[in-house]
């Protein structure tokens, strides 16, 4: 069986699935439950000078039969006391020797504070801590939280005090709340971070309650705006994973966070660089139990695959993420409809005809009363709409025509019209 | 009757007379809903002889727009609730889903219609509203479905409508006619009541050529709708067949609708003649009053049973016992019904290619029994027709019709069981709304001196 087990900046673990900081890993009770039921790690809820929260703090967004696609929270970093905290971290690496414990860190932003958190944590024998510069709401208004990560200067200068004590493998978090995630990242390496967690949540307002006309989640009438995660958010993760995977001045090793709720989840996270991977909302959606079939079908895919282990996975799809301007113009798929597989609700052609080229018509076929789809083989641009909004798996496909020419990006394109060599312009006008 | 079956505690007879489709509850209708694709130019719209517009009505459902949801349904079919509950939807709208492609259950498309019609119904919501009058009159006979169909859809045009109905409680089948297990009395006229609030008048207990004459209709309206159905059950014309115990289906039906249920007799051994639907209605209901034994007699065999097939099963599942292959010859008995005297039957082949059935000579057998209900079809009102209307175009006992309900006489339009010789609910609303359609045409358009 393939071998799960991972080392992210010095953090070792048994596989790469750590239960992320907040509310599942915010006492040993719940943390040594998450170690029993087959994680691999836990990064506790950030630990700093005890908060008073709000009731209520929570908000999710349903779509169709599934609840909680997207999940957000005003619930601040622990209120529980730091030797609290503190003592139970030490107990469940008595407990559990194997397992990572990482303890997240948020204090105010003065270097003794740091020095003095950072030695007491590392004296509980915690393997790890990773820095809170992400959190959006509540803490941010202190000074702390994402107010320094939205900020190269801050989160460069910080990390620098950590490292100045820290025994242990400094994690920085990142905040997704910034326009280009990699100055920041590149902040943290400059610092001397030995890895990067990201992302934190993406600041959000949960919706309407249109009876009382009250944002959520309602606090007594109100609402404040709160940290987005879940499902939903898992693209936005995975680009920015893959940003920071690919910078040339971070360099260092990366756990993913953003809507992982499956193994597959988590091996394109890895596929893009992760080592490893934390997971919140699906837990406190359904409970730790979700990670035996993480850990299982990780690993018989990596055994279907041929991977023996996880360094192996590592970074693998990273070279095919690139800029637009690499992409072949040459290169053309249409779509295909497998009569055989058409049930007839005909979203692709209303799907075409309103949303994208008017490339699918309706045809009626030898005794059949009833009209069935059918691609205009010459008007498809090969968007994918119609494939994504069929109900039907496989019924329509987007095969490859052969153009007969040679690949062509519009950057190789640009490049040959500079050198002043007469070149076809790549792919092939829009027919309207 | 020789043995009645004794009476059932009340509670009994709730149960067993209890919706056979409950209600949804809401948030199953939002799961149920949601599994809806909403289809482009959807085959469930094009099975619904009314059109509804299934999609977007479901749709409503799912983003909480109840008060929407129903305005769709009963813009399109004003009786949109009660087919919600009695439509053949495996027949129609659910056969037609294109899950059922994909070896998926259907969306229940009957059920959701009924939580978003049960939203306004129970509410007292209005959804529908009449039209600004356009000071035309429309007189319309029979207070069943096609008349409702076609007078809701006049009325949201302006028309001034008024329907005669000959028996004192209006509704037509669904108020008479139907088990009711599928639906109540009560929810029949509260429809009636939906038909009334758009401006519709409704003369109960006033039959046209009697307590009205058909002068006077013509004479205060523009056209007139002929909404009549059928009239009663057939006569088998066998010897005892006014034996007391003999009974017709639609009466029992009736009574059990319209009395209490405890004040409907019933017979310990039933034996229903006939295997439609209108037999499903009789058989089960008779097992549901507390008939220890029921039978239903049929002269071909089960391939052949013209009830719809998931009412067949009912039946069956309900304890009632098929007797295919016989054929009642005479009804046996002093002063009151005992047996059914029945003869074999066979089915074969005749010279015209179809399959006929023959009877087996010296084949008779007895069925002991102590009621015996007829359920082999209505007649068709030809009396009455040729009397009010004479030289009105018939085909088979029922009034010809162009494709939008025009008769052959100028002015008078029909639809319903009187056209289409007995078929649901839906379709009568279907045509009424035809019959509106072609009224407001003619109506509206220039045309030669009336």
């Amino acid at each position: 069986m393939a071998d799960l087990s991972t080392d992210c900046g010095g953090i070792k673990s048994p596989n790469p699935f750590w239960v992320a900081s907040g509310p599942p890993a915010n006492t040993a009770y719940q943390v040594m439950r998450a170690f029993d039921a087959g994680w691999g790690g836990a990064v506790w809820k950030t630990i700093g000078e005890p908060i008073v929260n709000t009731s209520s703090r929570y908000g999710g967004v349903d779509l169709g039969n599934s609840r909680v696609m997207g999940f957000n929270n005003i619930e601040l970093i622990s209120d529980r006391p730091i030797e609290d905290n503190l003592r139970e971290i030490a107990e469940v690496k008595k407990r559990w020797p194997r397992n990572a414990v990482v303890a997240s860190l948020m204090v105010e932003s003065k270097r003794e504070v740091w020095h003095e958190i950072v030695k007491r944590t590392e004296d509980t024998g915690a393997d790890g801590l990773e820095l809170n510069f992400g959190c959006p709401h509540g803490m941010s208004e202190r000074g702390m939280g994402s107010a320094v990560g939205q900020v190269p200067e801050y989160t460069k200068l910080i990390v620098s005090w950590v490292k100045e004590v820290a025994r242990t493998p400094v994690l920085v978090k990142l905040t997704p709340n910034i326009s280009d995630v990699t100055y920041i990242g590149a902040a943290a390496a400059e610092g001397g971070a030995d890895g990067i967690s990201l992302i934190n949540t993406i600041n959000s307002i949960m919706g309407i309650d249109l009876e009382t006309l009250a944002p959520r989640p309602i606090v007594d009438g109100k609402s404040s705006h709160g940290g987005y995660c879940g499902p939903a958010v898992k693209p936005i993760a995975l680009n920015m994973v893959s940003a920071v995977a690919k910078h040339p001045k971070i360099g260092i090793p990366i756990s993913g966070i953003g809507g992982i709720a499956t193994w597959q989840d988590a091996a394109e996270f890895v596929l893009l660089g992760a080592s490893s991977v934390q997971v919140c909302t699906a837990i406190m959606h359904y409970g730790f139990r979700i990670v035996e079939d993480m850990v299982d079908g990780l690993a018989n895919w990596m055994d279907d695959r041929g991977f023996a282990t996880l360094a192996d996975v590592r970074g693998k799809s990273l070279p095919r993420v690139t800029d637009w301007g690499e992409l072949n113009l040459n290169f053309k798929v249409i779509a295909e409809i497998h009569r055989e597989k058409c049930i007839g609700c005909h979203l692709c052609y209303v799907a075409c005809e309103d949303g994208a080229h008017q490339s699918i018509r309706l045809v009626k076929t030898n005794g059949a009363t009833a009209k069935v789809p059918e691609i205009i083989d010459e008007k498809c641009v090969g968007c994918n709409l119609c494939m994504l909004v069929c109900p039907v798996p496989g019924c329509i496909t987007m095969e490859t025509i052969e153009t007969g020419r040679a690949a062509m990006s519009w950057r190789a394109y640009q490049e040959a019209l500079g050198k002043g060599i007469a070149c076809e312009l790549p792919g092939e006008r829009h027919p309207h | 009757m020789k043995h009645v079956a004794p009476k059932l505690d009340d509670a009994v007879y709730e149960r067993n007379f209890a919706d056979i489709n409950p209600r949804l509850p809401e948030t199953a209708a939002v799961a149920e809903a949601s599994r809806c694709l909403f289809c482009y130019d959807a085959p469930c719209i094009k099975a619904c002889p009314t059109e509804i517009d299934i999609p977007s009505f479901i749709k409503k459902i799912v983003t909480g727009n109840l008060r929407g949801s129903a305005r769709n349904i009963l813009e399109a079919n004003v009786l949109g609730h009660s087919c919600a509950r009695v439509c053949p939807v495996e027949a129609l709208c659910e056969g037609a889903c294109v899950l059922n492609q994909e070896h998926k259950r259907p969306v229940m498309i009957g059920a959701l219609q009924r939580v978003a019609t049960d939203h306004v119904l129970d509410r007292g919501i209005r959804v529908l509203e009449a039209g600004a009058p356009n000071r035309r009159r429309v007189a319309l006979i029979g207070a069943g479905p096609a008349s409702f169909g076609c007078a809701a859809e006049l009325a949201r045009l302006g028309y001034a409508c008024r329907i005669y109905e000959k028996r004192a409680v209006p509704g037509g089948l669904n108020t008479h006619g139907i088990a009711a297990y599928k639906t109540r009395a009560s929810d029949s006229l509260r429809e009636v009541e939906l038909v009334r609030s758009l401006g519709v008048e409704i003369q109960d207990g006033v039959e046209v050529g009697r307590q009205v004459s058909l002068e006077q209709l013509r004479g205060e309206s523009d056209a007139l709708f002929l909404g009549i159905g059928l009239g009663a059950t057939e006569r088998l014309r066998l010897p005892g067949e006014d034996l007391p115990g003999v009974i017709d289906a639609l009466g029992f039906i009736d009574r059990i609708k319209n009395e209490p249920f405890r004040r409907v007799d019933v017979g310990q051994t039933v034996v229903v003649i006939g295997a439609g639907n209108t037999s499903v209605d009789a058989a089960t209901q008779a097992k549901r009053l507390g008939a220890e034994n029921v039978l239903v007699v049929y002269r071909r065999g089960p391939e052949d049973v013209p009830a719809y097939h998931y009412e067949h099963e009912l039946a069956k599942s309900d304890g009632v016992t098929y007797v295919y292959y016989a054929a009642p010859v005479r009804f046996l008995g002093q002063d009151a019904l005992e047996a059914l005297e029945c003869l074999r039957t066979e089915v074969v082949a005749d010279a015209a290619g179809g399959r006929s059935v023959k009877a087996v000579a010296g084949s008779e057998f007895h069925i002991p029994c102590d009621m015996a209900i007829v359920a082999v079809g209505q007649q068709k009102a030809v009396d009455w027709l040729t009397r009010m209307f004479p030289g009105v175009a018939l085909d088979a006992g029922r009034l010809k019709v162009d494709g939008a309900g025009r008769t052959s006489l100028r002015g008078v339009y029909a639809g319903g069981d009187c056209v289409n010789g007995g078929k649901e609910v839906v379709n009568a609303v279907a045509e009424g709304k035809a019959a509106a359609r072609a009224i407001d045409a003619d109506l509206g358009q220039p045309r030669a001196s009336a």
